[in-house]
């Protein structure tokens, strides 16, 4: 347990200590969104009857950037430490395979609710949403979050270089957050991509997050948390497996 | 009792390349053990493979009783490896460096002890800086100081003094030594061989991923190419006797093998009975670099 807390501690130390890049920095990335799209399309869409556009976005923008941070997290810490060789001091002591895991994935968390509680208190200055039920809002943060720490973890893991990392992440995770709804209701797409949004699973997260706002979403929330605890669950019992073997970190 | 450290059968191969053909090696609690062999012996290799970092493709290892694999976390209490590649978390202080450490280790309150590392290394007055502004020594002393936090019986030293300055080698030395008088088993690999010979009690060779000489310091020493005699001769000539003891003849200096102890009377001896003088003397002792040339050389061909 003491093994735990401390490799916890040390990922939200790691980074804390540089906040400016990692909680600032893309919390003014989604205040520059709201203000550009909002500018653009506010007089022109309406995404759910009597909801502004403006307001449809801030839990979009507040999703993307948490789902965005939670994967930096993992995937920058670890593959750092795997490129500089100091991933040798987690390695050489007794930590079990799934403290390693909860550790990593738990800090990414944390960052992904520090940024997105930050771009929601920044955004709301512009428009604020309502909060119909706070707890699915919690519950699909928590969960958004955790998926895609989990995915980071996989991806540090498996890449090689800085070079690998970042095509996992415009090929895989940018395509997957774009398409899956932040800015847009998917109801308004043609039949085919509406079918094909419904495939991926950062769709869920965004839409359930989103219905803990505004008490309406394209899905039912309840389909939704199942889809991402699933992932969730999925993910995790694979990247488990993947320290227990010691795949590409213990040769 | 069990021995510090077991290596039986171990085997690992990378791609085409073997690392390890079957090692067997066992190291006494208590030892100061050096392990020696030209770059791409194999030894950090093992290295890894008793720390966890590697997995052997064949054989077990324990430390003090534990498997490296089955019951890895008790083992890996058991043992603090300093490894060779220079590295550390940029992010941190020393003291923050050390502390981390420490949590993985599952040790919470142990600041005494780490006070006490700092002190021994020569580090209490960097404890604060952060690792980024240290010089390389002093980063070499930090890793030092992170493999034993946990007090571990067993400290694995690999090459902790390539690129060290004479100051930090004698700290170093002087603190490993004491440890070693606690208690401590002592492992050590090294390319400066003069520091093996001063230091360890017991030593194996590695070539190409086998051990080829395992024996202590002294066996070593005496077993291998036997210590010479140099003689300067009055008048210069060798008596017929002692011609087959010639290794050579440079300037009027005899060398002579000296195969036992009871053959330097001998050859005076027989210098007396022939009327000859003895103008300079000199014995030579083989030092560890030369046996391990040898017994490279011997492998190889």
């Amino acid at each position: 347990m003491q093994g735990f807390l401390t490799l916890f501690y040390k990922e939200l130390l790691r980074f804390w200590k540089v906040s400016f890049q990692t909680v600032a920095a893309p919390v003014l990335t989604a205040m520059l969104y709201l203000l550009i799209f909002s500018h653009a399309l506010d007089a022109h869409v309406e995404a759910y009857p009597g909801v502004s556009y403006t307001a449809f976005l801030v839990p979009g923008l507040a999703m993307m950037s948490m789902l965005q941070n939670a994967f930096a997290n993992t995937s920058s810490s670890l593959i750092q430490s795997k490129i500089t060789g100091n991933i040798i001091y987690i390695l050489l002591p007794p930590l079990s395979h799934f403290e390693f895991f909860a550790a990593y994935v738990s800090a990414a968390v944390v960052r992904g609710l520090v940024v997105g509680l930050g771009v929601l208190l920044i955004t709301s200055l512009f428009a604020l949403p309502g909060v119909e039920h706070p707890l699915w809002i919690f519950v699909f943060a928590l969960l958004g979050s955790g998926v895609l720490a989990v995915m980071g973890l996989m991806a540090g893991i498996w890449a090689e270089k800085f070079d690998q990392l970042a095509a996992f992440q415009n090929f895989v995770i940018m395509p997957l957050t774009f398409l899956s709804g932040v800015f847009y209701s998917i109801h308004s797409l043609p039949q085919f991509w509406l079918g094909v949004s419904h495939l991926n699973p950062f769709f869920y997260m965004i839409d359930g997050f989103r219905y803990g706002f505004f008490g309406k979403a394209d899905v039912s929330p309840w389909l939704s948390v199942s889809v991402v605890g699933v992932s969730f669950i999925l993910l995790s019992v694979f990247t488990v497996h993947l320290l227990r073997t010691g795949y590409k970190l213990r040769h | 009792m069990s021995a510090a450290i077991r290596f039986s059968g171990v085997k690992k191969r990378f791609g085409e390349l073997e690392a390890l053909k079957g090692i067997d090696l066992a190291i006494e609690p208590g030892e100061f053990f050096a392990l020696l062999g030209p770059n791409g012996a194999g030894k950090t290799t093992l290295i890894s493979i008793l720390g966890g970092l590697t997995r052997a493709d064949g054989g077990t290892t324990t430390v003090m009783g534990c498997d490296v694999q089955r019951d890895y976390r008790e083992a890996r209490r058991k043992v603090g490896i300093v490894p060779q590649e220079l590295t550390f978390d940029p992010f941190f202080s020393v003291r923050e460096t050390l502390k981390f450490q420490s949590g993985y280790f599952g040790l919470r309150h142990n600041n005494a002890w780490i006070d006490e590392i700092l002190e021994n290394l020569g580090l209490t007055s960097k404890a604060d800086a952060n690792m980024r502004t240290l010089s390389g020594g002093m980063k070499r002393r930090v890793m030092v100081a992170q493999a034993l936090v946990h007090k571990p019986p067993v400290i694995v030293l690999d090459e902790p003094t390539a690129g060290v300055d004479v100051e930090l080698r004698q700290t170093l030395w002087a603190f490993v030594r004491s440890l070693n008088e606690q208690g401590h088993t002592i492992v050590l690999t090294t390319h400066y061989l003069e520091e093996a010979e001063l230091l360890c009690n017991r030593i194996a060779m590695l070539r190409q991923g086998e051990v080829v000489a395992l024996d202590t310091k002294q066996n070593l020493m005496q077993s291998h190419s036997a210590r010479t005699l140099s003689l300067k001769l009055f008048p210069d000539v060798l008596p017929a006797p002692l011609q087959s003891l010639l290794i050579r003849e440079v300037e009027g200096v005899y060398q002579l093998r000296l195969d036992h102890d009871g053959s330097l009377e001998m050859i005076l001896a027989t210098l007396r009975e022939a009327g000859i003088n003895v103008r300079d003397i000199e014995i030579m002792k083989p030092d560890l670099e030369q046996i391990f040339v040898a017994v490279m050389r011997r492998h190889a061909s």
